[in-house]
């Protein structure tokens, strides 16, 4: 065969004859010390990333099934397996009279257990998508300010009067507003260290939005507004409606759709920009769009449940350790990590105490560690 | 097939170069000599069309640079860029089908052709067992590989490659050296800088030397290469020593 006399050329040049050609196949230890080959053999550790996509998608959607399952089940009435077997069972069938388990199951846990795990796998999603974009594991719908700009929009929404379709135009408009100024400074700014100073701008802005959202605060009507207006800031999914869920679903399914499409160009956009252009990829256009479809499900999710934070900066990363970098194996697999990992602070949440704790104090529990030890390994390569 | 016409090239309204004029036809090498900060990664940049050129003019395969579309002049120039800093763990055959992106729509993924094409470019590079590692975990020269069989990937007849040989150590070095002269024989145009007198001589068919960002030589490496030249470019008093097998080197004094 043709391909097999080229490849002899190659070989026999110098790659397995040459005295180098083992030392080439040892990995060089600089910089990397923390994650040695267990076997020696690099081959059995790399094929896998690749290859367990499919599993830990299919593993992760038994787990969020199962999940729902058990967050529609608990709650001040619990519902056990066999009771929930047959509330099912009466829904899909259609036979069957409807008891008190079925209404605590379809009409109040159901909404609640929608909304989360969508805003879940929203911020997740958005979070990969900035990562990519920014090349860097810091960001996220937080970090960049995107959230606390939705939330001015929102607030703004909310002290006014307006109704729920333009509360959600606000933040979307709020979001992306905040993430253009971030990105606009940041690249003006001459860094010296790009990574941190994206973040640094992104916290920046974000504060400056904060106190936005204070004056408003501050000005608005203290017995109606400034409780709607905290709690809804705290982030919860205890008032989640069905309508919630359909304001919702229409924003992020759009958005992962954007994502989805443009998957396989999108990891263009984590090669340096000089890189990325000579490839052929027109690198402001598909920012851009990017950026947008990101912001669009990260301000829907804060006009519905308020700002919570650290969804779209941990779970991308986790999702990255099982099934690389490569972002059409990454958002599905985000996507759904997203949805369980919300779905389960807020079962925990609506669960730990007598009274609810607000999830964005336990998602911060979680995230705040996370992020001091990305931030130590930005250093070194991802 | 690449031919440039007094070219002026900067940053804004920075000029950093002037007065580039050259003609490469198909299979030739041209190497660009300067000290540092002499303008060799600017006039790459101007010529993959990443930067709009101050003044003259760039055909490449006989059209003006400035009217091809993004997708179709990365069909035409691929690019070797001096230094991959990797953001995330992209596989080494992930980064290999990202060369194929000029070829694909912005809504498709790479398919069985652009699969064999990645597969063939690793291949003529010998580096089919790097495929499934990260790119993060790779030594410098090895990276250097992988950059070269993304721009292979890329199937196009000019090449262009900024510095492949720095900050390599001796072996790596000697490898990479050695593919790009493969690279020669197979038709390429080739255009490459380096800091290296030797290595122009040893690689290339003709070389520029840029002082300042100004052509202090053009011409056959042989006739552009001698003392006197690269003793104005890099002003250090040098010797040019006969290391036999007709190989010249240049040792500074």
């Amino acid at each position: 065969m043709a391909g097999e006399g080229r490849h002899e050329v190659g070989i026999d040049g110098k790659h397995e004859s040459s005295p180098e050609a083992d030392t080439r196949s040892i990995r060089p230890c600089t910089g990397h010390p923390a994650r040695p080959s267990r076997d020696g053999n690099p081959e059995h550790r790399f094929v896998t990333s690749a290859q367990r996509t499919p599993l830990v998608l299919v593993g992760a959607i038994c787990v969020l099934i199962v999940l729902a399952l058990i967050a529609l089940g608990s709650g001040r009435y619990p519902i056990g397996p066999a009771e929930m077997a047959s509330v099912i069972w009466k829904r899909l069938s259609g036979v069957g009279e409807a008891g008190t388990a079925d209404a605590v199951v379809w009409q109040i846990r159901m909404p609640r257990v929608a909304v989360a795990a969508l805003v879940g796998a929203a911020l997740a999603a958005a979070g990969t998508a900035y990562q990519h974009l920014f090349r860097n594991p810091l960001v996220a719908p937080d970090t960049l300010g995107v959230s606390s700009g939705a939330a001015l929009g929102a607030v703004l929404g909310i002290f006014f009067g307006a109704g729920f379709l333009v509360i959600d135009g606000a933040a979307f408009i709020g979001g992306l507003a905040a993430v253009g100024v971030v990105v606009l400074i940041a690249s003006r700014l001459t860094a010296h260290d790009p990574l941190v100073t994206l973040i640094l701008t992104g916290v920046v802005v974000a504060s400056l939005l904060g106190a936005a959202i204070s004056l408003l605060k501050y000005l608005a009507d203290p017995y109606n507004q400034l409780p709607a207006i905290t709690f809804w800031l705290m982030g919860s999914f205890a008032s989640a409606s069905t309508r919630d869920f359909a304001t919702l679903l229409p924003a992020v399914v759009a958005s992962l759709f954007v994502l989805i499409a443009l998957a396989w160009r999108i990891n263009l956009l984590a090669l340096p920009e000089d890189e990325a252009r000579a490839l052929g990829v027109q690198t402001g256009y598909l920012r851009t769009t990017v950026i947008v479809a990101a912001t669009l499900a990260t301000g829907a999710s804060v006009a519905v449940s308020g700002i919570i934070g650290w969804v779209g900066l941990v779970v991308p990363h986790m999702a990255r350790l099982l099934v690389g970098p490569e972002f059409s194996r990454l958002l599905p697999a985000a996507t759904i990590f997203g949805a369980i990992f919300l779905l389960a602070i807020d079962t925990i949440a609506r669960s730990l105490a007598p009274i609810e704790v607000p999830p964005g104090i336990l998602t911060a529990i979680v995230g705040t560690p996370v992020f001091i030890v990305l931030l130590a390994r930005a250093r070194r390569i991802y | 097939m690449l031919d440039v016409r007094n070219l002026a090239f900067g940053f804004g309204a920075r000029r950093v170069g002037t007065d580039v004029t050259f003609t490469l036809s198909k299979g030739e090498t041209l190497a660009v000599l300067g000290g540092n900060g002499a303008g060799k990664t600017t006039l790459f940049r101007t010529l993959l069309g990443l930067l709009p050129p101050q003044a003259g003019e760039i055909h490449v395969g006989g059209d003006a640079l400035d009217a091809l579309a993004p997708s179709e002049r990365a069909r035409r120039l691929a690019y070797v860029p001096q230094q991959h800093v990797p953001s995330f763990g992209f596989s080494v055959e992930e980064i290999v089908l990202m060369g194929r992106a000029s070829r694909l729509s912005a809504f498709a993924r790479p398919g069985t052709a652009d699969r064999a094409a990645a597969a063939d470019a690793l291949e003529r590079l010998g580096i089919v067992a790097l495929a499934p590692r990260p790119i993060t975990e790779l030594s410098g020269g090895e990276r250097q590989l992988v950059l070269v069989a993304r721009a292979l990937a890329q199937q196009a007849p000019v090449l262009v490659l900024d510095e492949p040989t720095a900050s390599l150590d001796f072996g790596n070095r000697a490898r990479v050296l050695a593919e790009i002269d493969r690279l020669r024989g197979s038709g390429l145009t080739i255009v490459f800088s380096t800091h290296e007198p030797d290595q122009a001589l040893a690689h290339a068919d003709r070389a520029l030397l840029l002082a300042e960002g100004r052509p202090l030589a053009l011409d056959a490496v042989s006739r552009a290469l001698t003392a006197e030249n690269v003793e104005r470019l890099y002003r250090v008093r040098v010797r040019s020593v006969d290391a036999g097998a007709n190989r010249r080197v240049f040792v500074s004094e």
